[in-house]
C-alpha cells in the first residue's frame, strides 16, 4: 500500500525557489493500475521520482508498505528500490553489452540472489512479460522497440516488487507497440495482481488505467475512477 | 553484490571496449616490465660485482702500499706509494698475527706479452707458493710455482684461460711452450681454471710468475704491490686486520696511525662499498622506471574518468535498481584494479623477458628477484587503486535522477 500525505517539493538553486509539487495527499492500494497524468511541468516527473525513492519530499511522508520513506537515507532508499519498486523507463535503459536475460538478471545481482534462482526467476519474469524465449540470448540492438520495453518490464517484475513505476513507457514507442506494452501492464496487473503507476502526459496512454490521477502545477485537480477504460487484449493476443 | 558478480561485471566492461582497455594497461605494461628490467639489471649488476670480490679469495685481506684510503677514492697515492712493503713484512704477518691461515705477497704489473707470433697486454703477477691458496685459485693442467722455482729465480709462468685463448688459441696445451715477458723468455708451467668471471679485472686473464723473479727482471726491486692475508674465519678478521695494522706501523717505524704508508682492506668492506654502490644504481634505474609507471597510472585514471562519463545513464540505472553508492564505487574501482593487475602480470612476463634477453644476449648479467616481482605487483594494484578512487568516488556521488537523464 501507497499513501502520500501532504507531500511538497521545493527545488532552490541560488535566490530561486521553484515549487514543483505542493501539497499532494493521496492512497494507492495493492494491485491497482494508476495513472499519473498531467502536462510537463506539472510535477509530475517529481512525484514519479519520490514515489520511486529517488528522491525525497521537502515536506510530507511518503508510506510505502508501512515504511516512512521520506526520512530515509540514500542507502536505505537503495534498498527500498531495490526490493520494493520496479522502474520502466521511456528510454528503455537496458544495458547494450548484455544479454536480455543478463538485463533482466541484474536487479537480483544487487539483492544477492544465487545465479541459479536468478536465471529461473529471469526466465520467468521475461515469459510474463511476454518476450519470446528465442530472444533471451540477444542484445538489445536485435531487438523491437517494443521487444525492449517487456525486457524492461521483466527487469522490473523480476524482484517481486510491491509497486511497478512506468515513466512513459510508450514515448518511444508508435502506437501500436505502445498498445501492447500498456496491454502487457495490464495483463500483469488483471492476472498477477501487481500494483502499477503509469506516469505519462498522453490521455489515450492514460485510459489504459483503471484510476488517472490529474495533476498540474503541483497540486491534483482530479483523482478519480476511469470508466472509459481502454483494454488492449487484442494487441497482445496478436503478438504473444 | 557478490564478489563473483562483480568480477563479471568488470570482464564485460573490460572487454567492451577492448582497444581502449589494451592500450590503457599498456602503459602499465610498460611501467612494471621497466621496473622489473631495469632492477633485474641493478641486482644482476650488483651479484656480478659480488661474485667478482668474492671470487679473490674467502676471508681476505689485503694489504697494500700507499695512504690509507677508502674503496673508489684512488687519488693521490703519492710519490713512492707502491715501495713500502716488501717480502718480510709478509713473513713478519704469518709469523706474528694470531688468526690467520696464510700469506701471500704479490708484485703485479702490466705488461705486453708475446706469443709466437701473437701479442697480448695483461697482467702479470709475481708471487708465491701459497698464493693459490689464499686467492681461491686452481690449476687446470700442470703445477704452480714451488718454493725451488722462487729460491732459483726460475723464468717459469702459470697462465690463466683466457691469456692462453689469447695466446695460442682455444683449446691448445701451451705447457712447455715459451712466452716473452718484457723480452725475457719464461716456460709456461701450468694453467688455471677459468673462474669465469665477468665485470671488471678478470681473474682469466693472468700470467704467475715466482715472485723473485718478477722482482729481479720485471722490477728490479724488492717491493711486493700486494700482500693477500687469509684469515681463519669471518669472525676474527676485524682483529687480524688490526693486529696487522698494529705490526705494519711498528715494523715502519711509524707512530701516528694515520700517517701509515700502507693499507689495509677487508673483503667484507669492499663487498659492502661495492653493493651500497650498485644499490643505489638499482635505486636510480627503478625510481626512473617507476615515473612511467605513475604515468601509466595516470592513463588508467584518464580513461576511468571517460568510462564513468559513458556510463553514466547506465550508472543511473544501477542506482534505480537499488545498487549502493558502495556497490558502485566498488564496481568502477574493481575495474581499475583489474586493469593495473593484468597489466602488471603481462609487464612482469615482459619484464622478465627482457631481463632474460639482456642476460641471453651476454649485455650484462639480471637477476629477477621474487622481490622485485612482489614489489611491482603491490605497485600496480597500489595504482590501481588510487588511480582508480577518485573516477570510482565520482560515479558512486552520481544522482539517480541527474544520471538516468543524462544524455
Amino acid at each position: 500500500m501507497i499513501e502520500i500525505l501532504d507531500v511538497k517539493k521545493i527545488y532552490k538553486t541560488a535566490d530561486i525557489e521553484t515549487i514543483a509539487l505542493n501539497g499532494v495527499s493521496f492512497k494507492i492500494h495493492d494491485g491497482e493500475f494508476v495513472a499519473i497524468m498531467g502536462p510537463s511541468g506539472s510535477g509530475k516527473s517529481t512525484l514519479m521520482h519520490i514515489l520511486g525513492a529517488l528522491d525525497t519530499p521537502t515536506s510530507g511522508s511518503y508510506f510505502l508498505d508501512n515504511h516512512d520513506v521520506s526520512r530515509f537515507s540514500d542507502d536505505e532508499l537503495a534498498d527500498i528500490r531495490k526490493n520494493k519498486i520496479g522502474f520502466v523507463f521511456q528510454a528503455f535503459n537496458l544495458l547494450p553489452r548484455a544479454t536480455v536475460l543478463r538485463n533482466c538478471m541484474l536487479p537480483l545481482m544487487y539483492a544477492g540472489i544465487s545465479a541459479h534462482e536468478r536465471e529461473q526467476r529471469a526466465r520467468e519474469a521475461l515469459k510474463s512479460a511476454g518476450l519470446e524465449e528465442t530472444h533471451f540470448f540477444h542484445r538489445s540492438n536485435q531487438l523491437s522497440g517494443g521487444q525492449i520495453q517487456r525486457v524492461a518490464i521483466a527487469r522490473a517484475l523480476v524482484n517481486n516488487p510491491s509497486l511497478i513505476l512506468a515513466d512513459e513507457p510508450t514515448g518511444n514507442l508508435d502506437t501500436k507497440t505502445g498498445e501492447i506494452v500498456l496491454g502487457t501492464f495490464q495483463k500483469l496487473n488483471k492476472e498477477k495482481g501487481r500494483t502499477i503507476i503509469l506516469i505519462t502526459h498522453e490521455t489515450d496512454v492514460a485510459e489504459h488505467a483503471e484510476r488517472i490521477i490529474h495533476i498540474r502545477d503541483g497540486l491534483i485537480v482530479e483523482d478519480k475512477k476511469n470508466h472509459t477504460r481502454r483494454m488492449a487484449h487484442h494487441a497482445i493476443k496478436e503478438t504473444i | 553484490m557478490k564478489l563473483a558478480d562483480t568480477l563479471e561485471e568488470t570482464y564485460e566492461a573490460i572487454t567492451g571496449n577492448k582497444a581502449r582497455s589494451g592500450l590503457t594497461m599498456l602503459g602499465i605494461v610498460i611501467g612494471i616490465a621497466s621496473v622489473i628490467a631495469m632492477v633485474s639489471i641493478g641486482q644482476g649488476a650488483q651479484n656480478t660485482i659480488e661474485s667478482n670480490i668474492q671470487s679473490i679469495g674467502s676471508n681476505l685481506i689485503l694489504v697494500t702500499p700507499g695512504a690509507q684510503r677508502g674503496v673508489g677514492v684512488q687519488v693521490s697515492q703519492g710519490r713512492g706509494s707502491a715501495r713500502t712493503l716488501v717480502q718480510s713484512d709478509a713473513d713478519a704477518i704469518i709469523n706474528t698475527v694470531t688468526g690467520i691461515s696464510s700469506t701471500a705477497a704479490e708484485l703485479s704489473g702490466r705488461y705486453q706479452i708475446t706469443g709466437k707470433g701473437t701479442n697480448t697486454n695483461t697482467q702479470v703477477v709475481g708471487t708465491v707458493t701459497n698464493y693459490p691458496d689464499v686467492r681461491n685459485i686452481e690449476l687446470d693442467n700442470g703445477s704452480f710455482i714451488t718454493d725451488q722455482n722462487i729460491r732459483s729465480l726460475a723464468k717459469i709462468a702459470v697462465i690463466g684461460p683466457t691469456t692462453r685463448d689469447d695466446l695460442f688459441g682455444e683449446g691448445v696445451d701451451p705447457i712447455g711452450q715459451t712466452i716473452r715477458i718484457k723480452q725475457i723468455e719464461f716456460k709456461v708451467v701450468g694453467i688455471t681454471k677459468a673462474k669465469g668471471s665477468g665485470g671488471f679485472g678478470s681473474q682469466d686473464d693472468m700470467i704467475f710468475i715466482p715472485l723473485s723473479s718478477a722482482q729481479k727482471f720485471l722490477a728490479g726491486d724488492d717491493y711486493v704491490s700486494t700482500i693477500s692475508v687469509k684469515a681463519e674465519s669471518p669472525d676474527v678478521m676485524s682483529d687480524v686486520q688490526s693486529q696487522i695494522t698494529t705490526l705494519l706501523l711498528e715494523r715502519h717505524h711509524i707512530s701516528d696511525p694515520t700517517l701509515a704508508d700502507f693499507s689495509t682492506m677487508n673483503q667484507s668492506d669492499i663487498v659492502a662499498t661495492a653493493s651500497s654502490i650498485t644499490g643505489t644504481l638499482t635505486i636510480l634505474l627503478g625510481a626512473i622506471a617507476g615515473i612511467s609507471l605513475v604515468v601509466g597510472g595516470i592513463g588508467i585514471m584518464n580513461m576511468m574518468l571517460t568510462t564513468v562519463t559513458e556510463r553514466t545513464r547506465e550508472i543511473g540505472l544501477r542506482k534505480a535498481i537499488g545498487a549502493k553508492r558502495a556497490d558502485i564505487s566498488f564496481q568502477f574501482l574493481v575495474e581499475s584494479i583489474a586493469l593495473t593487475f593484468v597489466g602488471g602480470i603481462i609487464g612482469v612476463i615482459l619484464g622478465w623477458l627482457v631481463a632474460y634477453g639482456v642476460s641471453y644476449f651476454g649485455i650484462m648479467q639480471t637477476k629477477v628477484s621474487l622481490n622485485s616481482v612482489l614489489f611491482a605487483f603491490g605497485i600496480s594494484a597500489a595504482i590501481g587503486i588510487i588511480f582508480g578512487y577518485y573516477p570510482a568516488s565520482r560515479a558512486a556521488k552520481l544522482n539517480p535522477i541527474e544520471a538516468l537523464r543524462f544524455e
